[in-house]
């Protein structure tokens, strides 16, 4: 069933955009991800035009974290003041984001500049995630006990000044690097149409140390509003929000999450984080390798406007 | 010598005084074109289609008319935009635009119906004067300072991306004529057609002499729910974007009540 997506002013299978949803919304129930890194570079692949991508990703981060942050709001695994902070970085850095979004697309640079950073970091994390499940994976079948880094031990980012006393995280810490993070996530929300959940997971739980049970409802709590806020600067200053084509994702995002997590517990955890690892890596190579084939045109028009 | 001087006076006497008496006596001819509407609305849906419009000549020469050498050329050209061409080029391995050219007023489609081939009808060099014909169609540059085999590489690129996206085409035989003086000419419409204010011109020839030339306008719209949506997003985007976050939170909420596992 063929459907005119109003603003990607493209005709697309109803099915197809269903589909990628559920697809997508498993595998991030799965992992525990909000899914916007792998959302974006699909729609790409579906040839809708990635600006459109990237807003329209942002947009259904914001259904897929909705879901998850009740369950963790009922568990109380949250904490509201972390998620404040990063926030606060996170307008900032997302501000930013939209500036220079703007500015690669009227230098016709800007599908390049998507390319690049999802195939540099997706790149970067998949491969790190990698190396590190395939050794705990290692370690488990060699008998030894896994190494856990002790929540005590204190590093640079902890002697910096301005500190501020989380609670529900049990954590006293500069807010300089909380606001740098949230600023850096921010950034690559806006530019990358991703919540940033696969690189705020990792930088909470090994540089600030916050607890894992609190990580993901307080990194899944602060994407909401960082990309409620993208969504609403991209749609005013770009008009790039399809929300026909977000809707359709959101549908098969928010079933196929559900059903994910469920699948998700039957799994080990090192097991999950390889699966997820190669994943990533999938996609970054794919991407990696339309940056280097010889493009079919190599001449490409656009309106010296916005477009 | 004198008497030669006199016979070239009289010969330029005589011309100037045929000059107007001829264009009187046998009336020149003329073109008209007539829309039957002039407001098209195409649905979400819209895969194209063929337009017809009428036209007839205005005191046409029977003889020429039944030799043959009149043709009509109609052309239906979309609202005129600025647009960007730029050239991709390896750098390190990497495909990245690099050179580019801004052109002024490019009819975002244009799509010609002729009665023979362009190239039976008339010289090149006439095309080029009337900027007629998607090849011959004058695109400005809007830095004249570069230099000519650039502006000509760009150019020919931007006629031939505007052609395999199907916003450019010739439909040659497209014209026909009915009677003596009534023709019918079919454009193509492409599925992806700009709204806007498009001008349809029809230009007359006699013997690969250019004649006349007469124009209509016609107003091409979207029509639909996919339309109101666009329309939405560009008038009221702020309200739009405060729509699209809404949406998404209810939708989350709503999916975490109906497929909750836990």
């Amino acid at each position: 069933m063929g459907i005119y997506l109003p603003i990607a002013e493209i005709s697309v299978n109803v099915f197809v955009l269903l589909a990628m949803g559920a697809a997508v919304g498993f595998l991030s129930g799965m992992f525990g991800v909000g899914g916007g890194f792998l959302i974006t570079p699909l729609l790409i692949f579906y040839n809708i035009p990635p600006a459109i991508a990237v807003a329209t990703g942002a947009n259904q981060v914001i259904a897929s974290s909705v879901s998850g942050v009740l369950s963790h709001m009922k568990r109380g695994t949250l904490d509201f003041k972390l998620g404040g902070v990063l926030l606060g970085g996170g307008i900032v850095g997302s501000t930013a984001g939209i500036y220079v979004f703007a500015l690669l697309r009227r230098l016709g640079q800007l599908d390049l500049f998507i390319s690049l950073l999802y195939v540099v970091l997706l790149g970067i994390v998949g491969g790190l995630m990698l190396v590190e499940s395939v050794n705990a994976l290692r370690a488990t079948r060699s008998g030894a006990a896994p190494v856990l880094k002790k929540s005590g031990q204190h590093n640079w980012i902890h002697r910096l000044p301005l500190k501020m006393r989380f609670r529900a995280s049990k954590l006293f810490v500069s807010v300089i690097p909380v606001l740098g993070l949230g600023a850096g996530i921010g950034f690559l929300s806006s530019i990358m149409g991703v919540g940033g959940g696969f690189i705020m997971v990792p930088a909470l739980i090994y540089l600030l140390k916050v607890p894992t049970n609190v990580v993901i409802g307080t990194s899944l709590f602060q994407i909401i509003f960082t990309s409620a806020y993208t969504t609403l600067v991209h749609a005013t200053t770009n008009q790039t929000v399809d929300v026909m084509l977000a809707f359709l994702l959101m549908a098969g995002g928010v079933a196929g999450a559900q059903y994910g997590a469920k699948a998700g517990q039957r799994l080990r955890g090192e097991q999950l984080r390889a699966l997820l690892a190669l994943l990533v890596l999938a996609v970054a190579i794919r991407l990696a390798i339309d940056l280097f084939v010889t493009p079919p045109n190599l001449y490409s028009l656009s309106g010296a406007g916005l477009n | 010598m004198r008497g030669l001087r006199t016979l070239a006076a009289i010969t330029l006497l005589s011309l100037i005084a045929a000059a107007p008496a001829k264009a009187q006596t046998p009336p020149t001819e003329g073109i008209q074109i007539g829309l039957s509407t002039d407001a098209i609305s195409i649905t979400a849906g819209f895969s194209g289609a063929d337009l017809t419009i009428f036209g007839s000549l205005e005191n046409p020469d029977p003889l020429v008319a039944r030799q043959g050498r009149y043709d009509v050329i109609v052309v239906l050209e979309g609202p005129p935009k600025p647009v960007v061409v730029r050239r991709k080029d390896r750098v390190l391995g990497v495909w990245i635009n690099l050179d580019s050219e801004t052109f002024e007023n490019v009819p975002v489609s244009y799509s010609v119906a002729t009665t023979r081939p362009l190239q039976d009808i008339t010289e090149p060099k006439s095309y080029r004067q009337l900027s007629l014909g998607a090849t011959n169609l004058y695109m400005q540059p809007a830095d004249a300072g570069d230099s000519p085999a650039t502006i000509e590489e760009f150019t020919a690129a931007l006629r031939e991306r505007k052609a395999a996206a199907g916003l450019y085409s010739e439909n040659v035989g497209g014209v026909q004529f009915l009677s003596q003086n009534l023709f019918r000419a079919t454009v193509r419409l492409a599925p992806n057609v700009p709204v806007g204010t498009h001008r349809a011109r029809a230009f007359l020839f006699k013997s690969g002499l250019f004649i006349k030339e007469s124009s209509a306008q016609l107003e091409i719209r979207k029509s639909g729910f996919e339309q109101s949506i666009f329309r939405v997003a560009h008038d009221y985007s702020f309200l739009y974007g405060v729509f699209a976050v809404s949406l998404a939170m209810v939708t989350g909420w709503l999916g975490r009540l109906v497929f909750r596992k836990d």
